[in-house]
Parts: structure tokens; C-alpha cells; sequence
């Protein structure tokens, strides 16, 4: 047993809890891994906020088409059934609450379910938001996946968030590579967790007062 | 009669006068309109307040027209890339003015030029830095911040094809901001791979009626296409790769 998942089988856990059927935006960064793992035999719908529906994997390096990317400015394909449409479309499909799910990076998650993830504030740097604030409030369920500490060992999941924030009160779900916590009217709580960790040993982690619903409680 | 074709992009972009506010088409670098750029930066018009969703990638195209002092301000959402460093220097030399706007907000305030929309509000940035000196308001129990139209002189934009009318349609996740940028400027300049006679564009397939667009000027076939059908052979900047499968 360990204490962490990898990135990997983390992408397959969140896989594996979107519906057959669903419009899913999968953000830039580890998100996109969870494109790997949904399951063949069902439909579930790719968003990118450049312009597209349906979007299917990369393509061979010979069939590369510089008019065919995802938000991330990578080649991607259309998969058969896939729709092309202007920015303002995609960003209307966002914002009036067409797409059931996204999957956002994050720098810091607060208990209240703010999000920051585009900013650290570092002085001098170069803003730059995308279509993140757009996407974090732009789904019925906003997911996070995150590795619950940062490199120094500091906790993402807070009771406030210290840096920009990019969306208020938005995240449903945090997937962290230690647990799956959900964000509910009284803060985090616990949903499952990995390996060797328990809510006790999260809310040592955390500092959090993180609430047990490990047994099935909603 | 009406002729919306031009012979040459200097032509098109030959009235474009310093100061002027002008939308550019392209996320990364699909869509973007590198002839029609290329031409205004022969132009010389400077001073000019450019709306694009990106500042520009590696050196050439909207990159070029920064790197040669002609932007005053840039409008957009994601400035920094991996391959934005003229951007980036402008910036930290203090020679260039940025206004962030996320990438809905940006199109939408876009849409809103070009529908007579005189402002709106939108929930996205709330409660976040750049909801700063907006005017706020709650609607139906939700926050919202509200959003003023971009309007601008001219859209320099990219499209597949074109007629003589000005209806346009696109390719791919290319058609991006055009659409949207082509009803919001006082000059609507498209560059197009071919200009096809009349009644080669399905009616039904048309997604930029020629209403919004004032020029267009073909500038040839893409080089990934041939006779309209994708051919490959190319890597993500359009360069031709060596490979056995393309060969």
C-alpha cells in the first residue's frame, strides 16, 4: 500500500465516474488524461472551447491538420457526429450551462469551493486567464484534479484560497491523489480514499476539519 | 453589381490608419490571417489597438506586427505562451498595453459589437481580480458583471472560402473568432484560400453571410490541402515534415 495514486489511474477514476452520454471539457494539462480512459463502448462528448464537439484523439504525426487543434493547441481529430462552431457558441455552451461536466488543474481549492488556478500572484509574471474563469463556472459539475500537497508539501485544498481566484464557490469535487473529496454545504468532505490514508490522516495533511462520508453519505 | 473581391492583400488593408482598433482572427495560430497581417505590417499603420485572443506566436504573423512597435494596446485572453516571447518582452519593457479579458467574456463582448447590443452581464469573473471597477449586479440570485461591446475600425480574419458576395464558410476549429469579429468591425477584410463563382457555396453551409464582410482577397490553397481534400504532410505550425507516410 502507498499513500498516492498516479496521475494515470487518478485520470481513470475520474473516467470512471462521467456518464454515458455526457458533454465533458476536459482542461489543459493533466486533465486531458482522463481522455484516455473513458470507456469505448460508451458516447461521451469532448468539448474544446476553440471551437469543437466531439473531439477526438491526436492524430498520426502525417495527418496533423494545423486547422484541426484543442484548446491547448494541440492536433486533435473529429471523431464521426462532430460539430464545428465560432467562440461565441462554445463560450455560450459554458456559460448557459449545456456541458454536464469539466475537469480543471488547480492551484488551490477553498472549502467553500472557490478556485484558483491561473494565478499565483508572483510579482512581474504575465497574466494570462484563457477560457478558465469561463469553464469554472461554465459546467454542472466542475471537477478538479489535483495532487492534494504542493512540491513543499503545502495543502491545494484550504480554507481560503490565498491566491487569484478564478471562479467563486464553483468546484463540486476535488480529486486529489490521495482522496476523493467533495466540496458540500458545510466544507469538504471526504468521499473515498486511497491506499493508506484515512480522514484522519487527511485532516492531519490538510489541517482541515474535512467531514467523513466515506460510507456513502451525501 | 456587387464585387466584395480585392486582387491583393496590400489592397485590402491599404486604408488602415494609425490608431485604429482592429480585430484579428485565429486561436494559436489557426485562423489567424498571416497574409493579411504580413501585408499591414508593410503598411506601416501603427498605434494600433489589436484584439486577438493570443499575442502572437514565435515571430511571424500578429508576433511580427508587435515586434515592429505597431501596437499600442492588445485586447485578449491568454497572452502568455511558450512561443510568445516578443509579446513578452514588449510587456516587461513597459512598451505595450494589456487589457485581460477571459476568452467568453472576449468573444462574447465581440458578439455584442456586432448585434447592436449595447452591454451585458455575464457571471464569468466574479469575484475574481479582473471583476475590478466593473459595475456588478445580482439577477435572479446570481452575481454578474457587466460587459461592454468591443467594437472596432476593421477585422482582419481567415476563412476557406469565399464568392464574390462576401459569404464566407470555414474549416475546422479555424473558424474560431471569425465569425464573430466579421459583424463587429466597420471594415470587414477576409482572406480566403480560393474566391468560387456564385452559388458555389451551399446556401445551407454558409456561416458568415456577406452582409458583415467588406473584402475578401484570396491568398491559395492551403498547404495541407489539395483541390480542397486533406493531404497532410505537415506539422502544427503548416511545415512541411519528412516522413515515409507523407512522402
Amino acid at each position: 500500500m502507498s499513500d498516492r495514486i498516479s496521475r494515470q489511474d487518478l485520470a481513470a477514476r475520474i473516467a470512471a465516474d462521467i456518464p454515458d452520454g455526457s458533454y465533458v471539457n476536459l482542461g489543459i494539462g493533466a486533465p486531458t488524461l482522463v481522455a484516455n480512459y473513458l470507456p469505448e463502448d460508451q458516447e461521451i462528448i469532448l468539448h474544446t472551447e476553440n471551437g469543437m464537439l466531439g473531439m477526438g484523439e491526436a492524430p498520426e504525426p502525417a495527418n496533423v491538420d494545423p486547422d484541426l487543434i484543442n484548446a491547448g493547441k494541440q492536433a486533435v481529430t473529429a471523431q464521426l457526429g462532430a460539430a464545428f462552431f465560432h467562440h461565441a457558441d462554445s463560450f455560450g455552451m459554458m456559460r448557459g450551462g449545456h456541458l454536464d461536466v469539466c475537469v480543471l488543474g488547480a492551484f488551490q481549492v477553498a472549502s467553500n469551493g472557490d478556485l484558483a488556478n491561473w494565478s499565483t500572484g508572483a510579482p512581474g509574471a504575465i497574466p494570462a486567464i484563457g477560457g478558465a474563469m469561463d469553464l469554472a463556472i461554465g459546467a454542472k459539475s466542475v471537477y478538479v484534479m489535483t495532487d492534494l500537497l504542493t512540491k513543499t508539501g503545502e495543502s491545494k485544498l484550504v480554507g481560503r484560497c490565498t491566491y487569484p481566484l478564478t471562479g467563486v464557490g464553483c468546484v463540486t469535487r476535488v480529486y486529489t491523489d490521495h482522496a476523493v473529496i467533495d466540496v458540500v454545504e458545510e466544507g469538504f468532505a471526504v468521499r473515498e480514499t486511497f491506499g493508506d490514508n484515512t480522514v484522519h490522516s487527511l485532516r492531519e495533511l490538510t489541517g482541515l476539519p474535512l467531514l467523513d462520508h466515506t460510507n456513502g453519505a451525501n | 453589381m456587387i464585387d466584395r473581391g480585392v486582387p491583393s492583400v496590400e489592397e485590402a488593408v491599404a486604408d488602415v490608419f494609425d490608431g485604429a482598433t482592429v480585430l484579428i482572427g485565429g486561436f494559436g495560430r489557426a485562423g489567424q490571417p498571416v497574409e493579411l497581417i504580413d501585408a499591414l505590417i508593410e503598411q506601416g499603420a501603427g498605434e494600433l489597438t489589436v484584439v486577438s485572443n493570443n499575442a502572437g506566436n514565435g515571430d511571424v504573423g500578429l508576433a511580427s506586427l508587435l515586434d515592429k512597435g505597431r501596437v499600442r494596446k492588445i485586447i485578449c485572453s491568454f497572452p502568455r505562451q511558450s512561443d510568445s516571447w516578443v509579446f513578452d518582452r514588449l510587456y516587461r519593457a513597459g512598451e505595450i498595453e494589456l487589457e485581460l479579458v477571459p476568452q467568453g467574456n472576449l468573444a462574447e463582448r465581440i458578439r455584442a459589437a456586432g448585434a447592436g447590443i449595447g452591454a451585458f452581464y455575464s457571471p464569468t469573473a466574479v469575484g475574481t481580480p479582473l471583476a475590478e471597477g466593473k459595475e456588478s449586479r445580482e439577477i435572479d440570485g446570481k452575481q454578474y458583471l457587466l460587459e461592454y461591446p468591443i467594437k472596432a475600425d476593421y477585422a482582419l480574419i481567415s476563412a476557406l472560402k469565399a464568392d464574390r458576395w462576401g459569404n464566407l464558410v470555414y474549416r475546422a476549429t479555424a473558424r474560431n473568432f471569425g465569425p464573430i469579429m466579421a459583424t463587429a468591425a466597420t471594415t470587414t477584410v477576409a482572406q480566403v484560400d480560393e474566391i468560387v463563382p456564385l452559388g458555389g457555396l451551399d446556401p445551407e453551409h454558409i456561416v458568415t453571410p456577406g452582409i458583415f464582410v467588406n473584402r475578401v482577397v484570396a491568398v491559395g490553397e492551403r498547404r495541407w490541402l489539395r483541390d480542397g481534400e486533406f493531404i497532410g504532410g505537415v506539422d502544427l505550425e503548416g511545415n512541411p515534415i519528412e516522413s515515409e507516410q507523407a512522402a
